[in-house]
């Protein structure tokens, strides 16, 4: 593929946004349709074009240069684009599983207002996406970075007149803006010290000048702090499970599979910065392992279908954080890729579920489903095997290789760690079970006179739009994960262009280990014994879930609370910032300072006016009197000068 | 020319006729009267133009008269228009009431 093309990889959605965005109102359904569908299946094209012609000639890096864009003494940022074979996995991952889910949404969008509003809405977010990826300096992908930001802020706030929606596309937007924060400063810091924000460059000054530590853990851990507010990790994720107000695609799409994983991407594409910045790695494992864990635990009490997949999708960014954290950038990115299947297949599953029960999103009122919804029920089970990481599904390859490369890590924080990893893996498999049991098994508990919009015929399956991508996503989840088998890893081989300088451990080549393998059994083990106790709890004896949390009341307040994060979250920042806007931005700054100079100004021309009124009478004589008086002191000045007044030189 | 009379003479009859001028505009009630009394500051000003143009030998004096009577004329035209338009529609001259934009 020439790489002049790359730029239309974006540009295609770009266009579908454009056309559906000005005129998509007047335009009938099924040409929104076909527009927003057209826009992306080009650039899915254009990507499979790109896999083949690299793949087949060869090539590591394909790169493109468009102009500058800013240039100022010395420094300048240019309109590059660049692909390598990291590139190419997201690609694949945005294009390919953004084309299922804009699919999809044909059929589950097909009843709502705001029809090509949401298309123009998703092919924007596809733009931005791509921006991101495609990108070749922080700058550009910044705009990425900003832009799938505002994509998210729109199409969680896309039923805008609910106010819970409304807010929660702040909630997202504001914590965003919290990690864009420390993006920007590590950004302002790269110009500081390489003079430039090229991605070549400056991985190549790095590596040249064998510096470590220092500035660099700096960069790192503000770049960090930008992923956690991209990727939902701890401190910043609490916009995720929020962001469910949106409609269910754009979580399949957005924050599951593709946006959520941009921090990760990020560090990845910066590993030369993080290799040189052990600490930072450190946080990044920590920060991993804390949120898998924390938000499995939370996942496991939240009855609202969606939600549960919230809290999973933070947790298994977790795992990706945490794959990262130890330098197992492959893995990281390999369960990103897989996670995008089987978490999207998840999300769209529930939306189908949903969708089924017109509107009805908490779990207690479902069960039954599996005789009534069997494709939806099919897929659903294929992808809960997958990310409860049974073998041969995707999830478990993908995260079986994190464990194994945790463990690997030196001394004891590698072994803690893995043993985190583990224990949510565990917890993992029992949450999304109980998932699947309380959806699908036992008796139905839906009241169909309840449903609140009572069209059709009760409980429905899906129309086929809506099954075709699930079917396809099924089984991308159970085949996904066979290009990275343990000892014959094509995937990490297919990586290793873009990941060489990292320092992998010597255990991780190419034939497989006795640890290895024995690691995956346990971890299987762990998968199956969680599945286990979900079976136990929710199909053999229902009711023993609730009876544990009246049995734990504190433990369960404490984690169906969330940890209280929102709440400790609202005391210390929003409260204050809020008394603090409200007294100093609003009170002084706003009323006293701008409305105050306003005021001002007003009141002194009238009372100025009210003076100077008086002397127009509206009396010709008088006016005349003055015309005479003011010519008699300019005939004064001019016959005695003005040194009589002091005035003069 | 047996006597001549000395620019003085000329400047201190304008000043007066100006001074007159400027006094009955003060002073007078009447518009018409008002009228009168700026053609005779006009016409005070056009004999200090004469006077110096005289004086100095510039003949760019005597045009300047010319261009004061042609736009006083016009002036005149315009403001006895004026005037008869306002006589007609509040019946008095009196430059007292007509005080609408005192309002």
């Amino acid at each position: 593929m020439p790489s002049s093309l790359l730029w239309y990889i974006p540009l295609l959605p770009f266009a579908g946004f454009v056309l559906n965005g000005t005129v998509g109102r007047k335009l009938p359904r099924a040409l929104v349709t076909a527009i927003a569908l057209l826009f992306t299946a080009l650039p899915a094209f254009l990507v499979g074009w790109l896999w083949y012609s690299m793949l087949t000639t060869g090539t590591e890096t394909v790169s493109n240069t468009l102009g500058q864009w800013i240039s100022i003494s010395g420094f300048h940022v240019d309109f590059t684009f660049a692909v390598d074979h990291l590139t190419l996995i997201m690609l694949g991952v945005v294009t390919g599983v953004g084309f299922l889910i804009h699919v999809y949404s044909a059929g589950y969008m097909a009843h709502e207002d705001g029809y090509w509003r949401y298309f123009a809405y998703l092919n924007l977010f596809m733009f931005f996406m791509l921006v991101l990826v495609l990108a070749e300096s922080f700058l550009l992908l910044f705009v990425g970075w900003e832009g799938v930001g505002l994509a998210s802020y729109l199409l969680i706030g896309f039923y805008f007149t609910k106010k819970s929606a409304a807010d929660a596309g702040k909630k997202a937007f504001i914590l965003n803006r919290v990690g864009d924060f420390g993006f920007l400063l590590a950004m302002f810091l790269l110009i500081a010290h390489f003079g430039s924000l090229s991605f070549t460059t400056v991985f190549a000054k790095i590596g040249a000048n064998g510096v470590t530590g220092g500035f660099l853990t700096a960069i790192a851990l503000l770049l960090v702090l930008g992923a956690t507010g991209k990727s939902a990790q701890i401190p910043l994720y609490v916009w995720l499970p929020d962001a469910m107000e949106g409609p269910t695609p754009v979580s399949a799409l957005i924050h599951a599979a593709t946006m959520v994983t941009a921090g990760v991407y990020m560090i990845a594409r910066c590993h030369v910065l993080f290799d040189r910045a052990p600490i930072a790695l450190a946080v990044v494992a920590c920060i991993g392992a804390a949120t898998a864990l924390c938000a499995a635990l939370v996942g496991v009490v939240q009855h609202d279908i969606k939600r549960v997949l919230a809290y999973s999708t933070i947790s298994q960014l977790g795992y990706m954080f945490l794959a990262c954290g130890v330098g197992a950038y492959t893995a990281g990115i390999f369960h990103l890729m897989t996670h995008a299947f089987f978490k999207a297949l998840l999300f769209l599953g529930a939306g189908s579920v949903i969708h089924a029960l017109s509107g009805e999103q908490d779990m207690r009122k479902m069960g039954g489903l599996r005789k009534k919804i069997p494709v939806t029920f099919v897929t659903m089970f294929a992808g809960v095997l997958a990310i409860a990481g049974i073998i041969p599904f995707a999830g478990f390859f993908s995260k079986d290789e994190i464990l194994y490369k945790t463990f690997l890590a030196p001394g004891l924080f590698g072994k803690g760690l893995w043993a985190i990893g583990l224990l949510t893996a565990g917890i993992t498999a029992f949450y999304m079970f109980r998932l699947l049991f309380k959806t699908f098994a036992g008796e139905s508990r839906f009241d169909e006179h309840e449903s609140h919009e009572g069209h059709g015929p009760g409980v429905h399956e899906s129309p086929w739009v809506m099954l075709l991508p699930l079917v396809v996503l099924a089984i991308l989840s159970l085949v996904g994960g066979w290009v990275g088998l343990p000892g014959r890893n094509l995937f990490e081989a297919f990586l290793k262009p873009v990941f060489e300088a990292v320092p992998t451990p010597a255990l991780a080549a190419e034939t497989i280990s006795l640890t290895e393998l024995i690691l995956a059994g346990v971890s299987l083990l762990t998968a199956f014994l969680g599945t286990y106790i979900a079976y136990a709890f929710y199909v053999k004896k229902p009711g023993t879930g609730a009876a544990l949390a009246k049995r734990f009341a504190g433990a369960y307040a404490l984690v169906s609370n969330k940890f209280y994060v929102d709440e400790i979250y609202e005391a210390v920042f929003v409260t204050g910032l809020a008394f603090a806007s409200r007294i100093g931005l609003y009170g002084i700054a706003d009323r006293l300072g701008v409305d105050g100079t306003g005021r001002l100004a007003a009141w002194l021309t009238v009372d100025l006016g009210e003076l100077v009124r008086r002397i127009q009478s509206g009396n010709i004589r008088s006016y005349a009197g003055w015309l005479a008086l003011g010519a008699a002191l300019v005939m004064a000045f001019m016959i005695f000068g003005f040194g009589h007044l002091g005035l003069s030189h | 020319m047996s006597t001549t009379v000395p620019l003085a003479a000329y400047l201190i009859l304008a000043a007066l006729l100006f001074s007159i001028g400027i006094g009955a505009f003060l002073i007078k009630r009447n518009i018409i009267s008002i009228f009168m009394s700026i053609e005779l500051m006009l016409n005070a000003v056009n004999l200090t133009f004469v006077a110096f143009a005289h004086k100095w030998q510039a003949v760019s004096g005597q045009i300047f008269v010319f261009f004061v009577m042609v736009v006083a004329a016009a002036e005149a035209a315009v403001g006895l228009a004026i005037i008869i338009a306002i006589y007609r529609s509040r019946k008095t001259l009196a430059t007292d009431d007509i005080n609408l934009m005192n309002h």
